[in-house]
């Protein structure tokens, strides 16, 4: 697949929106959410068997900062670190911050990312196969929900994403 | 009343198409982009996608059932591989479960599972999966005759004029693949992964598990794709990569010591050019492949299929070029379907 | 009963002297039971040897040896439907062992033996079939030992007699097309038998250099051999009484007569083993199907080496 002509321009946008941030205040941000995604879709770690407690690492490429994700059911975490003190983890999941995204939200294939070498996997294959099924019985917008945690302005920019994503 | 015909409309039965499901979020997905049937199966070895994270519980299997049947989709249900002796209660429990929650059709592959379905369950349909590797009119109809199988899934290895001679000898309707994973092994006659990961292909349903996949990147973004203690690739740096299953890797051989494409390319089955033609045959169902895909993929190709059909029954033609981003190394093939020259 | 040794259908495309020579041999030098003579993957080698099938079956008749005929393993177009009814229709005066669904239309009914290409993993499947005339069954080789001994209770009581491969490349996988004439950059219909030049099947090694598996033509085998010999009790325990050895160019007049031994009890696995290697098998053996453990695999036993 080719990528759209826009595309360059804004999947620099996370990385602009992020790099204020400190650390500090993004930790129980990138937290907030994973609880919230965590309640609103339970199923969701029966689906993922054995691997709610694999330690998954989320790296995207455009942005640097690192996130590892334990499903665990009781308490799902996402901790938020700098490349450099990258934690020990399981599966490894990586590419630019919009397929990532695309591809939590249901847009996009996972298969034709990973084909088109958009997406690296490393780790424990089968972890982020069933992650990736897990994520994709979500239905609604696991993005929505994400963007919801940041308010009207959180909704607003990924309205703006995914029209350009769309054009 | 007189009736006033479009006047290019095709006169030939519009055939089902047939999509596919791994999740209950994409089964809806499925119904609602135009799918008439959506196959699916439960979360063990009794259907041939047994992967890690995709199928049916029982309960979604019953409300997914639910919520097809109300938009007019039928459900049928992938019992589609080999039980080993002393394990065949599970599939004929799967079985029980499907017809309880009253599964429009049951897709099998062996003898011992069609008996039961024939014997405990005679008035639900039973379709012929292309798991039981049958491709001949003989074949065809040893199970029509044995089972009463009312549908046969035809391999992915014939040519359209190999299919139209078919449908004129077998005794059911004729099924064909018209998108997804191009696989020339004859499936269910296969133990490639068995032999390199102990992992069954026709008796636990997966083809290169991911629990024994590997993918190792040097720094160079050199991608090595790794099945239990084998290399089955490696791919340059931005050179679009496959699925880590054997009958797609790159192998030497003496007389090809460089590496090459031993079995079949990284390719996707797409035949969306001849689906007039195979229409045109009178082929009663148009399967797509890719029960392991995402929902993304299968709103994609669905709508895109449901569109080319409706099309080509008003005389039109098919417009799906755009489903390439799609496909495996993001190139297609017409496959078998057109010629047999490949063989 | 006796437990008792079969070679399977020569799986390669061996000129006509080969085949001769081997047949002459397994007849007079081997205490074989039966012999499955036929091509069975791929029907355009059938013609070469078509005219010799039946002074071999009666040389091997006379060594007092049972003959039995292997149908295709893959039924495509109108030529190998042909060869199928023709065998088919020897039916009621030689035994005809199938190794596709399309010979059970034309068999159904009429006793036969079932190969091991034709999937019979169970024991319902395995009722259906004996309840169409089969009454000897050759297992898939991928089948573990807890499901040979479920096949051998039901085999048993539906009066069928089970055959397990013992020896040689294990079948893999079948195709449509030919891997041979592809590696060979020519087509299966265009092929110039360039199969003929491997004879125990064309290596392919994995592109770091790892032997990995063997072509033959349509077919794909395993690398390594399988071998049972530490198994072979055990299976005769569980049931099995047919043993069968998959043709190779190593000694198998020298393989056949280790088996034979071995069943006698004049020798142990450990011996056998070693003997085995010296009829020239250089590849690695394997025995993992059997233990429920990659087809590779070598699984090291309590008796075994």
């Amino acid at each position: 697949m080719p990528l759209p002509k826009h595309m360059p321009k804004f999947e620099k946008l996370p990385a602009l929106l992020l790099k204020p941030v400190p650390l500090f205040l993004l930790r129980p941000i990138a937290q907030h959410i994973t609880t919230k995604i965590g309640k609103k879709h339970p199923h969701l770690f029966a689906r993922l068997g054995k691997h709610t407690s694999t330690r998954y690492l989320i790296k995207p490429t455009n942005i640097p900062l690192v996130a590892l994700l334990i499903p665990n059911q009781q308490t799902p975490t996402m901790q938020i670190f700098k490349p450099s003190q990258t934690p020990a983890h399981d599966a490894v999941i990586e590419g630019k911050f919009l397929f990532l995204l695309s591809m939590l939200d249901g847009t996009s294939d996972g298969d034709a990312l990973f084909f088109n070498r958009e997406l690296t996997i490393g780790g424990d294959t089968e972890a982020v196969v069933c992650l990736r099924n897990a994520l994709d019985d979500v239905e609604g917008s696991v993005a929505a929900d994400i963007a919801d945690v940041f308010g009207p302005a959180g909704r607003t920019i990924l309205g703006f994403l995914r029209r350009k994503e769309a054009q | 009343m007189t009736i006033k015909m479009k006047p290019k409309a095709n006169k030939f039965t519009k055939p089902e198409l047939v999509c596919p499901a791994g999740t209950p979020a994409s089964m809806r997905t499925a119904v609602e982009a135009g799918a008439d049937a959506v196959y699916c199966g439960f979360q063990n070895a009794t259907n041939a996608r047994n992967f890690p994270g995709l199928n049916f519980t029982p309960d979604e299997m019953q409300k997914s059932i639910i919520h097809a049947h109300k938009n007019d989709t039928k459900i049928l249900l992938a019992i589609n591989t080999n039980p080993p002796a002393g394990k065949i209660q599970l599939w004929k429990d799967a079985v029980d479960l499907g017809a309880k929650f009253g599964v429009d059709a049951f897709i099998v592959a062996d003898m011992g599972v069609a008996s039961y379905i024939a014997a405990h369950h005679p008035n639900i349909r039973l379709h012929l999966s292309v798991q039981a590797a049958a491709s001949t009119p003989e074949a065809l109809n040893y199970y029509c005759q044995q089972f009463g199988v009312k549908r046969v899934v035809l391999p992915r290895i014939l040519t359209i004029a190999e299919i139209k001679a078919i449908m004129q000898q077998v005794e059911c309707e004729v099924e064909t693949f018209i998108f997804g994973n191009h696989g020339l092994m004859v499936e269910g006659r296969c133990s490639l992964t068995n032999y390199v990961t102990g992992l069954s292909t026709n008796m636990d349903g997966v083809c290169s598990p991911a629990s024994q996949v590997k993918y190792e990147q040097d720094e160079d973004k050199n991608l090595s794709t790794i099945l239990g203690e084998y290399t089955i690739d490696c791919f340059d740096k931005g050179e679009n990569a496959g699925y880590p299953t054997i009958c797609k890797g790159r192998y030497r051989t003496p007389v090809r010591d460089a590496g090459y494409y031993a079995f079949e390319e990284p390719l996707s089955l797409n035949v969306s050019n001849l689906l007039p033609e195979l229409m045109q045959i009178g082929v009663s169902a148009l399967k797509i492949e890719g029960r392991q895909r995402s929902r993304a993929y299968v709103k994609k190709v669905v709508s895109s299929f449901r569109a080319a059909v409706d099309n080509i029954m008003q005389g039109g033609t098919a417009d799906i070029a755009s489903l390439i981003a799609l496909t495996e190394g993001h190139k297609q093939t017409e496959g078998a379907f057109k010629s047999k020259k490949w063989r | 009963m006796q437990p008792k040794l079969t070679i399977g259908p020569i799986l390669f495309h061996w000129s006509v002297d080969q085949k001769l020579d081997f047949y002459k041999k397994i007849a007079d030098e081997t205490d074989i039971d039966t012999v499955y003579l036929g091509e069975i993957i791929c029907s355009k080698r059938a013609v070469f040897f078509d005219q010799y099938y039946e002074q071999v079956a009666d040389k091997l008749k006379r060594a007092g040896k049972k003959v039995v005929y292997s149908t295709l393993a893959e039924v495509l177009i109108k030529r190998d439907r042909n060869i199928i009814q023709d065998f088919c229709d020897m039916s009621e005066t030689e035994e005809i062992e199938v190794n596709d669904a399309s010979a059970l239309l034309h068999i159904s009914g009429k006793a036969h033996r079932l190969g091991p290409m034709m999937n019979v993993y169970n024991e319902d499947t395995l009722a259906h079939l004996a309840a169409q005339g089969a009454y000897h069954a050759s297992l898939p080789c991928e089948l573990p030992r807890q499901s040979i001994k479920i096949m051998a209770v039901h085999a048993k009581k539906l009066g069928v007699s089970l055959e397990m491969q013992v020896f040689g490349r294990m079948p893999l996988a079948l195709s449509a097309r030919c891997y041979h004439a592809r590696a060979h950059k020519l087509t299966k219909d265009g092929c110039q038998f360039v199969c003929e030049q491997d004879p125990d099947g064309m290596v392919l090694k994995t592109l770091d250099n790892k032997e990995f598996l063997a072509i033959n033509g349509i077919q794909t085998l395993s690398y390594s051999f399988l071998n049972l010999t530490n198994e072979l009790k055990q299976l005769q325990n569980l049931g099995v009484e047919y043993f069968r050895l998959s043709p190779h160019t190593n000694d198998m007049v020298a393989t056949a007569n280790v088996f034979n031994q071995l069943l006698n009890d004049t020798i142990s696995p450990r011996e056998a083993m070693f003997k085995i290697r010296d009829t020239g098998v250089k590849e690695p053996f394997a025995n993992g199907f059997y233990h429920q453990k990659a087809g590779n695999q070598w699984v090291i036993t309590q008796n075994g080496s």
